[in-house]
């Protein structure tokens, strides 16, 4: 037995002892000056001369955004919110130092007045089923960290103990549905890649994230990347494929980086490559990033950009699954999707249908995002409620504003109002509610936000990002994008609803691709919800949000006058 | 620094080095036109002309991938490379509201090479600071919870390095 596969097979998470110090390094918090902060504690601990004693390391997304620059000081786990550079100085010598916990740059609960000092203690996180995010923001992306917590050992479970098949039955068994839209079961999937007979197979982990306001793929791809690769050589040794692609967004530099280092790091410990962990299977990756075009999340588009073409899709059947990259047989499975392979396999699916309703188990991670109090990534068993997610995890609106609607799946996806608040979030629920879970992102707006114009918003990017290879998708958004600036510019028009709700059908039935197929998705939900909105913007002249620009907030105006300032301001 | 070549010359060399590594492979084009755009900072047409030759792939597939892809450009850009993110949660937290302030302080507008300008601004839709939003990314940068009234002193700040 090779001495790593031994290791593997302990169980092993090492309570944290010593003192180390956790910084956030998501990307808000980078936008909000983190690596200053860094800065600063680095030098303040090397000006004392403990630098040496005590690491800081620079984590993926700790999680709540809005209290960012952020730290985790271990072993107390005290997270220490909003910090200047000044600030990290002051812990330095209090707490690290001092030994005591500096109180003022702690969290204060708004609602209870309360100050929280663990991050586990506070309502964003206690709300929440950390399981796919249960790295993030905890280890750091080296391969050591993530094997001291248990990395790796569901891929030496499913070499030493289970057949390709077992493990494709374990991951049905579990009732995993794909996380990058769809929704399909993700074991069936497998089944079909393996039962296609071919000479090679790929897998490929689409990390395209093209929703717009989605940001739990590259969290996982920053902060914890080790567990797509596991993921991917489970799926590798489960299908029989021996390449595989993380087809990552090219807006995402940091990942890209954080995953090319973490292959090479597998490399290095054999976990890649030839014969891992001596049980004669063989697996290595490759990374490939896109060049911004979100039909390429499309997964025949994809294909057609790992060809080097342009993105275009292509008709399916047959499915990649039968006929994909360079012809072969090939597995796309989402990041999330994958994230959940090692926890799968190592506890086991009947730990995993313990979580969820009946044909949505697990959890599903959310970015919440918008007119909430707290923004960032909440992971949540599939079901719970949007008043949970919102209110009791994300704090509510701020400024005590009035919910209006939460926007789900992105431009495929559509908006729940204020009626759908206690409503479960999954699949079949949302679906039958005019949305999608989609990836997951969760837009929540207030009254302040025209329904109107975000149906222009989401046209406007379908009809942008349409591949243009089919003519409804081609034609038919951007005859519908034409018909939204016309009401959002005060230039609406009896009869303007039926011709996009026409439309809309049109496009529906007869696009070739996704992206067309559910582009008119955002317009139909609010024009059903908000129906009286779109009417007040065409009869009235009126945003009751009082957002679009060319129109008036309040009622009375006269026509000439918004026809007037409508035509300056239109674009 | 001592020997003296025309710079554009020297860009043109480093493009064939680089290119040498993708020729006959499958699938690399748009691997190749990255790294063209890395070493020239857009893709102007004689470059195109190149990786196509060099690739021995036709130049209107070449130009046909670079329209395709919102990340390649075909026009110089200016110095300081302003991105306005018009992603979701940007645009719910006014991000067309700072496009247009951006625009009135820069003088150009996305997609436009305004020579004069020291400024070039574009649009990108979600760079995955959503909790941060609206974000503005200044080169590499991310500005994150970005106000109209906070942009003037941004902007003089980059103008001063
Ligand atoms: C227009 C469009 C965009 C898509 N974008 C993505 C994406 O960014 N990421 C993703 O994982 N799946 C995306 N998908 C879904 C993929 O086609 C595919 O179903 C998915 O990657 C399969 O993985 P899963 O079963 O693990 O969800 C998109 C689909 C469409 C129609
Ligand atoms: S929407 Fe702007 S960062 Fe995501």
């Amino acid at each position: 037995m090779s001495t790593l596969l031994g290791e593997l097979t302990r169980e092993r998470v090492r309570p944290e002892t010593e003192h180390r110090l956790l910084v956030c390094g998501g990307i808000p918090c980078s936008s909000k000056g983190c690596r200053e902060v860094k800065e600063s504690l680095d030098d303040e601990l090397r000006r004392r001369g403990i630098a040496a004693e005590i690491p800081v390391e620079i984590v993926g997304c700790i999680g709540d955004c809005s209290l960012g620059p952020a730290i985790i000081v271990y072993p107390e786990g005290i997270l220490y919110q909003k910090l200047t550079p000044d600030d990290a100085r002051t812990i330095v010598r209090e707490h690290l130092v001092g030994g005591r916990v500096v109180e003022a740059l702690l969290h204060r609960d708004p609602r209870s007045d309360e100050i929280l000092r663990q991050r586990e203690t506070m309502p964003f996180y206690c709300g929440q089923t950390r399981l796919v995010l249960r790295n993030c923001g905890v280890i750091s992306a080296h391969i050591d960290d993530y094997l001291k917590y248990r990395g790796y050992a569901a891929l030496a479970r499913a070499l030493t103990e289970m057949s390709p098949q077992e493990v494709i039955g374990e991951v049905k068994a579990s009732g995993l549905r794909g996380r990058g839209g769809g929704g399909f079961p993700t074991g069936r999937k497998w089944k079909l890649v393996r039962e296609t007979p071919a000479d090679e197979k790929f897998v490929i982990c689409n990390a395209d994230e093209g929703d717009p306001g989605a940001f739990m793929d590259r969290n996982i791809l920053e902060g914890d990347p080790h567990s797509i690769i596991e993921g991917m050589l489970i799926a590798g040794y489960a299908t029989g494929a021996r390449r595989g692609y993380i087809y990552v967004r090219a807006e995402y530099p940091i990942a890209v980086h954080r995953c090319r280092e973490a292959i090479r790091q597998a490399r290095r410990k054999k976990l890649l490559g030839e014969n891992i962990l001596e049980k004669g299977f063989s697996f290595d990756l490759e990374i490939r990033t896109g060049a911004g075009a979100f039909v390429c999340g499309e997964e025949t588009a994809l294909i057609s950009s790992l060809h080097g073409t342009r993105g275009d899709p292509e008709p399916r059947p047959p499915f990649p699954a039968q006929k994909g990259l360079w012809g072969k047989p090939t597995l796309i499975n989402n990041v999330e999707t994958l994230a959940n392979i090692p926890l799968i396999i190592l506890h086991g699916a009947g730990r995993f249908v313990e979580l969820g309703p009946e044909g949505s188990p697990g959890t599903k991670v959310f970015a919440l995002a918008g007119k909430v109090r707290h923004t960032g990534l909440v992971e949540v068993p599939l079901g719970t409620t949007l008043r949970q997610i919102i209110y009791d995890i994300g704090g509510g609106i701020p400024g005590d504003k009035r919910f209006k609607a939460a926007q789900t799946g992105g431009p495929s996806g559509g908006c729940l109002g204020e009626e759908s608040l206690d409503r479960p979030m999954d699949y079949d629920s949302l679906r039958r509610a005019g949305s999608i879970i989609g990836s997951g992102g969760l837009i929540v707006m207030d009254e302040d936000s025209c329904m109107v114009d975000l149906a222009r918003f989401y046209l406007d990017f379908n009809q942008d990002e349409s591949c243009g290879k089919c003519t409804p998708c081609r034609i038919g958004s951007k005859r519908m994008l034409e018909l939204l600036q016309g009401i959002t510019g005060g230039r609406g028009e009896e009869g303007d609803l039926e011709r996009l709700e026409q439309l809309a059908l049109l496009m529906k039935n007869s696009s070739l691709c996704g992206l067309g197929r559910t582009a008119p998705n955002p317009l139909l939900s609010t024009l059903r919800i908000f129906r009286d909105e779109y009417l007040a913007h065409i009869r009235e002249r009126r945003c009751p949000a009082g957002a679009c620009r060319a129109l008036s907030r309040q009622q009375g105006s006269t026509e000439e006058g918004t026809r007037a300032e409508a035509e300056t301001v239109d674009r | 620094m001592a020997v003296k070549t025309d710079p554009e010359e020297k860009l043109y060399e480093r493009l064939d080095r680089a290119l040498k590594k993708y020729k006959g492979k499958p699938g690399v084009l748009i691997a190749a036109l990255q790294e063209a755009q890395e070493i020239f900072g857009y893709l102007p047409r004689k470059v195109m002309i190149q990786v196509a030759n060099r690739l021995t792939i036709p130049l209107s597939e070449v130009y046909s991938v670079v329209s395709f892809y919102s990340l390649f450009s075909t026009v110089p850009t200016g110095k300081h490379r302003l991105e306005v993110c018009l992603g979701t949660a940007c645009y719910v937290q006014g991000a067309e509201e700072l496009l247009r302030e951006l625009q009135d302080l820069c003088g150009t507008e996305p997609g436009k090479s305004a020579p004069e300008s020291p400024f070039s601004i574009s649009t990108t839709r979600c760079v995955g600071a959503c909790g941060a939003a609206p974000i503005v990314k200044i080169g590499e940068e991310l500005h994150g919870e970005m106000t109209p009234e906070k942009l003037p002193s941004l902007l003089e700040e980059l103008v001063k390095e």
